[in-house]
């Protein structure tokens, strides 16, 4: 199933909203990265750099505990906590900054959630020698400090964003108006699978790097397909990167776990597939947290990385026509699973991650005995872990422990 | 051309001026005060009224703007109360004025393309502009405001090439919105110093009056701009004085532009 059904739609969904002093920019990305796909040593160069630098290809590793402990499919893992800079991030801002190099650009912005994609994105740029400005929300500067430091360290400026929710999203908009004033020098390296076309397309194929391996790692590890695969989404880059050499695979069922925040019914949560209704954000049509106004709401999640209240394009399409499955996991679940997966498997997940292990128990047992799970733990949790120790061990996972 | 829009640029050209196509924010400090802004504006000489309605991810906006829209949307601005309460009262208040309204897309399309288009006209809303609706992703949308002779304006940026300007000006209705410098709403010490040469290439295409917006706050640079277009765009000097001491801040900004579009 080819989900691309016109040049940035996917279905519906997708297209470039954007200001018209941005346009021509995205006419020159979308040119400049067909050249780069078409040119061999551009993909050489990626392989490369991903294989030396990033220590690519990453795991994919039994998780005998959690199979016991679950008594359903055999689960995998498959392990971009191993990534360097601890999450997939990484895939996609070798990639882009590596564009940008070819496309003479002399400086690199970002925005940054949970911090993971700012600091991947400082890391390719130091790697390059490119500067790097990173734009996240000031409440995010507050609860994500490690990653923080890291990006600094790296040689990025960190700039607090404190308008609106200062949280993803109002990163998202002061980077593209950022963006618009620096336009004739800069690439905006987008770290989701979102925004306005190419990026979800580019930022699609360069984390497919996951899927692509784990296509060729199941086949050696358990000899077929996995039955089943389950990511995280919040803008969905994770997942779209793992669940899309899959899709046209009928047998592997595809699932998504979206930040399910205080409950569904709360209306703190980010779970814009879910919920979202069909809307313009940040220069793509896809699923939005909104009123009926047109307002976007603020998403919330424990995890940093969730709280965004849109979501890709292509996901949108895959799961309005079913071929992702949508879950929901609140923020109790997944503290829970974090403590599970940390016990169960010496694996300290992201809290991202953590939402997609507390879907992944059920949909095991769903799939039984003799099938095979593969779960994405997208990124490490060393960043959550101020978050994390501030809620405290949860009671049923202390008497567990007792 | 015909239209409100047009007889407008026609009545400030006869007159030997440049049109001022002042911007507030609808709603901006509350529904009821900011008709006071708009009709100050038109007492201190504005032709045309830009009425922002608020949204809260506006990516071409700078922070001017940024804030009168949080201002806004607390005070419980939302497009239909625009169209309600905000729309009528300006029209009665100036009934020469066209009234154009400038929100982001994802606006329009929450209530509905077509049921915006009807109400926006029959309350007396001559023109739109989108910041974030470039003309590929604008064919529905101009298509149903067509129907209700409403009309979509679309923007030119310093960045557009002249083979893409020439085709956008060519298409445009009500007048084409060139936005005079890379990057968002807000003002600017200095203009760029091909803005004359552009403003002048799309005028020479554009069948509809051509203004330059985007960082244009004093009497001098209404002038400089204003001897090469049919006119200016003045937003974030208006929102800023209004903001600070009331409609007759905002009142005299506008007779201060007026003066330098003089001729």
């Amino acid at each position: 199933m080819d989900t691309k059904t016109a040049p940035g739609r996917f279905g519906r969904y997708g297209g470039r909203y954007v200001p018209e002093t941005l346009v021509p920019a995205h006419q020159e990305l979308e040119l400049a990265y067909a050249e780069a796909q078409k040119d061999p040593s551009f993909g050489e160069q990626v392989a490369q750099v991903l294989r030396e630098f990033v220590g690519r290809e990453t795991p994919l590793t039994p998780a005998r505990r959690l199979t016991t402990l679950w008594g359903g499919a055999e689960v995998w893992l498959k392990r971009e906590d191993l990534a360097h800079t601890g999450a997939h991030k990484i895939n996609n801002t070798i990639g882009q900054v590596l564009l940008a190099k070819r496309m003479g650009k002399k400086r690199i912005i970002a925005e940054t959630g949970a911090g993971q994609h700012g600091v991947a994105t400082a890391t390719a740029c130091a790697l390059f020698g490119l500067p790097c400005e990173v734009y996240m929300g000031a409440l995010d500067v507050e609860r994500q400090s490690l990653n923080v430091f890291r990006m600094k360290a790296l040689g990025a400026t960190v700039h607090a964003v404190e308008s609106g929710s200062r949280t993803l999203k109002d990163a998202m908009n002061e980077a593209m108006r950022v963006w618009v004033a620096q336009i004739h020098d800069t690439h905006y390296v987008i770290g989701s699978a979102a925004g306005p076309h190419p990026y979800p397309t580019i930022v699609r194929d360069f984390q497919s790097v996951i899927g692509k391996e784990v296509r060729t790692q199941s086949l050696v590890a358990f000899g077929q397909l996995p039955d089943a695969i389950i990511a995280c989404i919040g803008g969905g880059s994770n997942a779209i990167g793992i669940l899309h050499p899959f899709i046209g695979d009928k047998n592997v069922r595809l699932v998504g776990v979206e930040a399910g925040g205080h409950g569904l019914d709360s209306g703190q949560h980010g779970a814009s597939l879910t919920l979202g209704t069909e809307g313009v954000l940040h220069g793509s049509r896809s699923l939005v947290l909104q009123d009926e106004h047109g307002q976007i709401m603020e998403a919330h999640s424990i995890s940093a990385g969730l709280d965004y209240p849109g979501v890709g394009p292509e996901l949108a399409y895959l799961a309005k026509t079913g071929r992702v499955e949508v879950r929901t996991a609140t923020d109790d679940e997944a503290l829970k699973a974090f403590y599970e997966v940390c016990r169960n498997e010496g694996i300290l997940p992201a809290l991202e991650s953590s939402h997609a292990f507390a879907r992944a128990g059920e949909l095991a047992r769903e799939l039984g005995k003799g099938k095979y799970l593969v779960i994405n733990c997208s990124g490490r949790g060393d960043k959550d872990v101020a978050t994390i120790a501030a809620r405290g061990v949860p009671p049923a996972i202390r008497l567990e422990g007792a | 051309m015909s239209g409100a829009i047009a007889d407008a640029f026609a009545r400030a050209r006869a007159r030997g001026e440049g049109a001022l196509v002042a911007y507030a924010m609808a709603g901006d400090p509350d529904l009821p005060r900011s008709v006071d802004v708009f009709a100050a504006c038109v007492e201190g000489g504005a032709d045309i009224l830009e009425i922002g309605v608020a949204f809260s991810d506006p990516i071409a906006d700078g922070p001017v703007i940024q804030g009168a829209s949080e201002r806004a949307l607390k005070a419980g601005s939302t497009l239909r109360r625009v169209l309600d309460e905000v729309v009528p009262a300006v029209r009665e208040r100036c009934p020469q004025t066209p009234l154009v309204v400038m929100t982001y897309v994802n606006v329009i399309m929450a209530l509905g393309e077509e049921r915006y288009a009807k109400l926006a006209r029959e309350r007396g809303v001559s023109g739109t502009i989108l910041p974030d609706l470039p003309p590929e992703e604008s064919i529905d949308i101009r298509q149903a405001f067509d129907r209700e002779g409403l009309e979509l304006i679309p923007l030119c940026a310093p960045t557009t090439s002249p083979k893409r300007a020439e085709s956008i000006a060519k298409d445009a209705r009500g007048f084409v919105y060139c936005v005079s410098v890379a990057g968002v709403t807000g003002m600017r010490s200095q203009l760029p110093a091909d803005l004359s040469e552009r403003l002048e290439l799309v005028r020479r295409v554009s069948p509809v009056p051509v203004v330059a917006g985007f960082g244009i706050s004093s009497a001098e640079q209404a002038r400089v701009v204003g001897a090469h277009a049919d006119g200016v765009v003045v937003g974030s000097a208006i929102v800023r004085a209004a903001q600070a001491d009331g409609p007759s801040a905002a009142r005299q900004v506008c007779a201060d532009i007026k003066r330098g579009l003089k001729r």
